[in-house]
């Protein structure tokens, strides 16, 4: 693409990116504010971290429709920070874990977050949300309590919804009042649909209604505000103090251990956050851009440097704000920095009326956003992919709470590592083959030029990275089949990427087929349910895999009936050539029309016995023609190895016909009768359409291409030839 | 050179070890086999004491072949055996040592035991690795080389034609791994990737060019009768070869001994250690 364009539709798109900036900036004002106080920081440090991160971000980063700011995910750690290092230590650690992250960037580790398995990636995100809900709750109520451990804020909750209950004070009352009043509007808000009121969103709800409620005391009752002071923000700077009077920072406590304790929980969650927040954010972009993480760590690594030193907090990519941008029309860069923008003005313009605000509205935010991180619908969706995932979920969690996010996250880790080798009941399979590079790619030397991937051994979290890095090299307008064949187990966390792989190679028009993992069981139905390789296969009650279902679906589309069972039945094979030095095992995943005529099936075969077997598995197309035809077997002409069993036959040629003659392998003993059959119309079809391995025995016809499964295209593409070579072939009749 | 070689005889004398176990037979068979095709020298290596018995029990054992006019020798010596069967091959100026695999428990994968591993990495002449030696012959159908840029290449190919042209075998691929490494663009974006998947086809381009003035210099008599297919491949260099032998199901993969082997590579495997800690069918490593 010229690089004119993309001017000129820059400066197109940017009226939609400066209003959806602005839109971000009104949920992002009250969030930050919340987050920080949640962080026992400044309130203002929160906004000045999305004032720091939205400029530089935007103007460094690698991602498109991305937003920065501070994020949910880091308020514990920046808590533990502020407390044991005080905030002039604090701000020292926010500056280091900025180089670290940037170092990150540098390094290319933009793959850090795929190396931990996606459950304990939930648990402590849950956790991270029982830690802000647990503390601010309190808050929300107009209880500040200050406790040593964050699970006592849990337990305490029920005492301090009876003390509201009793409340005396009306200071008090009217802040939990206020405090209710905002989760309730947080709660409801999406409910309520109506195009007015979704003007401005929830959070802004709050601080309007809010400010507005202070301002109708003062200047329509003429009497103070009735909420307690003490449940009031803090007097906020004003802009040129903001600029003149930056923070003191003390790199005092930089030779211990709590301060790099502090610097690393920062860096880790930062960049995990960040990352996973830019994976899901390129799935919401209407383009389908790819962001450089790489660079984006950099960029936000850079913020977080810059930020520290002006008294903010740790910049990260955050997934809410970033998806309003989208909701909005924010296409660009430009809508971040713009978000940036707005914020200046309202600090501007607004920074006295800001401590119009009760803490407990600012709070109420605060605990909707930690029950979002750990809703209850989260934990039956994990426990819809399979029990051990509840397992690692709920130990990430309580380790996290207990003992922090670095343990936290190490035991999820263990635990699945743990989980991994019982359900195998093998630890030399992962330990063995850890370091192995277990993929390989190519491209397939057919017309359609596959990328073929093939997986061996075992891919879990722990070596997934291997896997992403083949799969990332692919553009996603192309087609790939990932064979598992080779494969004992696969993961969940693997499952889930692999999906949303697919649903990208799809939304841009390019197929991702995974195929292999037929055999395999799995323990639920959740499409991201781990696979192992069953030892002893079952005849029935095994739960279908995505390919299966998408056979499944094939089944309905053409009007065919669908059955994944094993079919030992298969005498129907034998009569053909290519079956004379191979034995069919078993067929499965039969796709029959409804009068039986023709079926499209897998099979299993071996060839060879004992010490030289070998098992193969292949999808066919079998077409019964009710009629007499001459035996034949036609082939590319090149692909000798195949018809290696037929070679007492020589090729047949049609002098008419030299191209086809050329380019076909045709074989079969009555040479006269083939000849009578192979009419103009027929070679005709033979030579304008993909090669396939096709052979006659008498009366019906086998077709298939590869000695290996067949992806779902490729099936419909294998129907499709069959039906339209049963309409060509010469009807005796 | 090497082509001139081709005309001739490739491996002049072959080497076996010869121990007394289940698999005496297969092993002997396959060995005695390879050699008629070539025309070979077939020297049977047994370490430990020399005895009638033994001598007679390997005698009986290749009979067949010593009526269709075998040329073999026996030694006996004792000693280590990695060092008895290295001195041999040396003395006796082997060619090619053929050695056979194990086989594991679940009957899917085949290893190298330590003697046989020593062996490899040591040996100066090539090595015949053979995962499931059969007493009956297998057809070989398709045989696998690799195409890395690297002077031994030449041979490894020239062998895999000569071979193939000597046991019959339909097809030939020969495999070009190119590594992350080679095309230096990282994927990041939609940018880096379009600007990889450019460096990507130049180098498989390159590739091909190299491979076909190789092929080009084979005599048209070792050609005729094979399919020759490329096929550019990204992954391990060494690994991935095997796994792409396995997918294709190959009957014999042809590789170039490595440069060297030193104790760090067998702690971070590369190349043929890969290779030697998992068989994907039978190997033959040129030197």
């Amino acid at each position: 693409m010229p690089k004119k364009n993309n001017i000129a539709l820059f400066f197109k798109q940017l009226p939609k990116n400066i209003f959806s900036g602005f839109v971000v900036s009104l949920i992002a004002l009250p969030l930050g504010l919340g987050l920080a106080m949640a962080s026992d920081a400044p309130a203002i440090a929160g906004v000045i971290t999305a004032i720091v991160g939205g400029v530089i971000v935007s103007i460094l980063g690698g991602s498109h429709v991305t937003i920065t700011g501070p994020g949910n995910g880091l308020v514990g750690v920046t808590l533990v920070a502020i407390t044991t290092l005080g905030l002039e230590g604090a701000y020292a650690a926010i500056i280091c874990s900025g180089v670290l992250i940037m170092l990150l960037g540098f390094l290319r580790m933009g793959n850090l977050a795929d190396f931990f398995p996606s459950s304990a990636i939930q648990g402590m995100l849950a956790a991270i949300g029982l830690i802000i809900l647990g503390k601010q709750f309190h808050i929300m109520f107009g209880h500040k309590i200050t406790r040593e451990n964050t699970i006592d804020y849990l337990v305490e909750i029920p005492y301090t919804i009876n003390d509201a209950l009793h409340y005396e004070n009306t200071g008090l009352i009217y802040a939990a009042a206020a405090g209710i009043l905002s989760l309730a509007i947080m709660m409801f808000y999406p409910k309520l649909r109506n195009k007015y009121w979704h003007l401005i969103p929830a959070p802004m709800w709050i601080v309007v209604l809010s400010i507005g409620f202070s301002y109708y005391f003062e200047l329509v009752l003429h009497q103070v505000n009735p909420i307690s002071k003490d449940y009031m923000i803090p007097a906020i700077p004003s802009f040129a103090e903001i600029t003149t009077q930056l923070p003191k920072i003390s790199f005092a406590k930089i030779g211990g251990l709590a301060f790099w304790g502090s610097v690393l929980s920062l860096t880790l969650i930062a960049s995990i956050e960040s990352l996973l927040s830019i994976k899901a954010v390129d799935k919401l972009d209407p383009e389908r851009r790819r962001s450089n993480v790489n660079r984006d760590l950099k960029a936000l690594g850079l913020g977080t440097v810059a930020s520290g030193f002006v008294g903010g907090l740790n910049v990260v990519t955050v997934i809410a704000r970033s998806s309003v941008n989208v909701n909005n029309g924010g296409t660009n860069r430009s809508a971040n920095f713009s978000h940036a923008f707005f914020l200046v003005v309202f600090i501007v313009v607004f920074s006295t009326q800001l401590t119009r605000i009760p803490l407990p509205a600012l709070m109420a935010i605060l605990v909707y956003t930690g029950y979002k991180l750990a809703s209850p619908d989260l934990i039956k969706k994990i426990f819809s992919v399979g029990k051990e995932q509840l397992l690692i979920f709920f130990v990430t969690l309580l380790t996290t709470l207990k003992f922090g996010l670095i343990l936290g996250i190490t035991a999820g880790v263990i635990i699945t590592i743990i989980i991994h080798f019982i359900i195998n009941k093998n630890v030399t399979l992962f330990l063995r083959h850890w370091i192995k590079p277990n993929v390989l790619m190519f491209k397939e030397d057919d017309h359609k030029s596959n990328y073929y991937v093939s997986v061996k051994h075992f891919c879990t979290f722990a070596n997934f990275y291997r896997l992403k890095q083949k799969l990332d090299a692919i553009s996603t307008v192309d087609d790939v089949i990932v064979d598992f064949s080779m494969c004992d187990f696969v993961d969940h966390t693997v499952m889930e990427n692999l999906n949303n792989y697919q649903s990208t190679f799809t939304k841009n028009g390019g197929h991702f087929d995974i195929i292999g993992l037929d055999m395999h069981d799995a323990d639920s139905k959740h499409p991201f349910a781990l696979r192992k390789i069953a030892a002893v296969p079952k005849l029935f009650g095994y739960n279908l895999t995505k390919r299966q279902e998408n056979l499944e679906s094939i089944a309905q589309d053409y009007d065919l009936t669908y059955s994944a069972d094993k079919n030992k039945d298969t005498v129907f094979l034998d009569p053909f050539l290519f079956f004379k030095t191979k034995q069919p095992n078993y067929i499965y995943n039969e796709l029959k029309d409804n009068n039986s005529d023709s079926k499209l099936f897998d099979i299993e075969f071996s060839e060879g016995e004992f010490i030289a077997k070998e098992v193969i598995r292949t999808s066919m197309l079998h077409i019964d023609l009710h009629e007499t035809i001459p035996i034949f077997s036609l082939d590319r002409e090149t692909i000798m190895n195949k018809v290696y069993a037929i070679a007492g036959f020589t090729d047949i040629n049609f002098e008419d016909h030299p191209d086809f003659s050329k380019r076909f392998h045709l074989v079969g003993e009555h040479k006269e009768d083939i000849k009578r059959f192979f009419t103009n119309e027929l070679i005709h079809f033979f030579e304008s359409n993909p090669y396939y391995h096709i052979e006659s025995n008498g009366n019906s016809l086998l077709i298939f291409s590869k000695q290996r499964l067949a992806s779902t295209k490729e099936i419909k593409a294998l129907l499709d030839f069959g039906k339209r070579l049963k309409d060509v072939i010469p009807n005796k009749k | 050179m090497i082509i001139k070689h081709l005309n001739n005889k490739i491996f002049q004398t072959i080497g076996i070890g010869v121990a007394f176990s289940p698999n005496l037979k297969a092993n002997l068979y396959e060995a005695a086999r390879l050699s008629l095709f070539f025309e070979s020298k077939l020297v049977l290596i047994h370490v430990g004491e020399q005895s009638d018995e033994k001598k007679q029990q390997i005698l009986d054992t290749i009979q067949p072949f010593i009526k269709d006019n075998l040329n073999y020798e026996l030694v006996f010596k004792t000693g280590n055996p990695v060092d008895v069967i290295l001195s041999v091959s040396e003395e006796k100026k082997i060619d090619l040592l053929i050695l056979g695999a194990l086989q594991k428990e679940n009957f899917v994968q085949y290893y190298l035991g330590t003697i046989a591993r020593k062996i490899t990495r040591q040996a100066n002449c090539s090595i015949l690795l053979l995962i499931k030696p059969s007493v009956e012959r297998l057809p070989c159908k398709h045989i696998v080389v690799n195409g890395l840029d690297n002077p031994k290449t030449k041979q490894a190919i020239s062998t895999a034609y000569y071979m193939s042209h000597k046991l019959q075998s339909k097809k030939i691929t020969i495999v070009e791994e190119i590594t992350k490494q080679e095309v230096a663009v990282s994927v990041d974006d939609d940018e880096s990737l379009r600007k990889s998947a450019i460096i990507k086809e130049r180098l498989k381009m390159r590739e091909d060019s190299r491979i076909n003035r190789i092929i080009s210099e084979i005599p048209d008599i070792y050609k005729s009768q094979i399919v020759t297919k490329t096929q550019p491949i990204f992954g391990k260099r060494g690994y991935s070869i095997g796994h792409y032998a396995q997918y294709v199901r190959a009957d014999l993969l042809v590789m170039n001994a490595p440069i060297k082997t030193s104790f760090w590579d067998r702690i971070f495997p590369h190349d043929i250690e890969y290779i030697l800690s998992e068989l994907p069918t039978d190997v033959l490593i040129i030197q």
